[in-house]
């Protein structure tokens, strides 16, 4: 269990950037440290004690694979978590070229 | 395999908290990435190799546009005082931080404990999996053949974010 709270200080660690900085790329970080922190638990939930990977041996019909159903969902969702980062990191750099910084709070007091 | 993957978690916490603190935002993308590759030793010793293989690819992808991004613009991070008194912003914290662990407290409670997975749900997918989908990885089979929607809509997803991606990056903004 001590690993499931381990993973949801790591999710309050990507919140609490999200929520206290200023700076548009710390602030990509922190919502990338939040996803993969859902990414293990969810791989965590799937692990089954002495079980191999999910790759069926024919020969030995007999073996416990881990569960590959939450890892069916982690490799769909790592991808569009790429792609969403690189899509927020296509809008950070045009606020740059339009604003000249990073910081949220002057970007929302220049307003157009 | 519990101790081990709790160091490796903790070593990402500290990871991340020095992104979130660091000075210099290319030291903080580079931290960013210890995150990330230390998910995929995690993902290795829970044996997922698919995941694994995934997951170090996209990182490094997403550090390059990080880092791209970070040198096309300014690495100095503008500290400023908070608005409010700091009273406020702690016991805000405090209750946010005990309602989560709350939270945290009720919705683990009938979780399996940890490698103790009742294989409820997979049971489908793993007995006989070979024969249906013919192919002998189970990770395969799933994506592609018993969720093959699922991964039509995830590919919407994708060509959605890049076209996106072009769009926002090819205007002309007024200056």
């Amino acid at each position: 269990m001590t690993v499931y709270w381990l993973c949801f200080i790591l999710f309050l660690t990507g919140l609490y950037g999200v929520i206290t900085r200023r700076n548009l790329i710390k602030i990509a970080i922190s919502l990338s440290v939040m996803e993969f922190s859902c990414f293990l638990f969810l791989a965590l939930i799937g692990y089954k004690e002495g079980g191999v990977a999910p790759i069926v041996d024919l020969a030995d019909p007999d073996k416990t694979y881990v569960d590959p159903l939450p890892q069916a969902m982690v490799l769909t969702a790592i991808v569009i978590g790429l792609a969403t980062t690189a899509m927020l990191m296509a809008v950070i750099i045009r606020i740059y070229r339009k604003y000249g910084t990073f910081d949220i709070r002057e970007i929302k007091n220049l307003r157009g | 395999m519990e101790l081990a993957i709790s160091i490796i978690v903790g070593f990402m916490i500290l990871g991340a908290i020095y992104a979130i603190h660091a000075r210099d935002i290319l030291s903080a993308v580079i931290a960013g990435g210890i995150v990330g590759y230390s998910l995929v030793i995690c993902f290795l010793l829970l044996k997922a190799p698919d995941l694994a293989i995934v997951q170090i690819v996209v990182e490094t992808i997403t550090l390059i546009i990080m880092v791209a991004v970070v040198l096309d613009s300014s690495r100095v991070e503008a500290y400023g005082k908070f608005d409010r008194p700091a009273w406020v912003t702690a016991g805000t914290a405090v209750l946010i931080l005990a309602i989560l662990f709350w939270f945290l407290k009720e919705a683990s409670a009938p979780l399996a404990p940890f490698g103790e997975n009742s294989m409820r749900m997979a049971d489908a997918y793993v007995n006989g999996a070979v024969e249906k989908t013919g192919s002998i990885n189970l990770v395969t089979g799933v994506v592609f053949d018993f969720r093959g929607y699922d991964t039509l809509g995830e590919a919407t997803v994708l060509v959605t974010a890049v076209l996106g991606v072009l769009t926002i990056l090819r205007i002309k903004g007024k200056r």
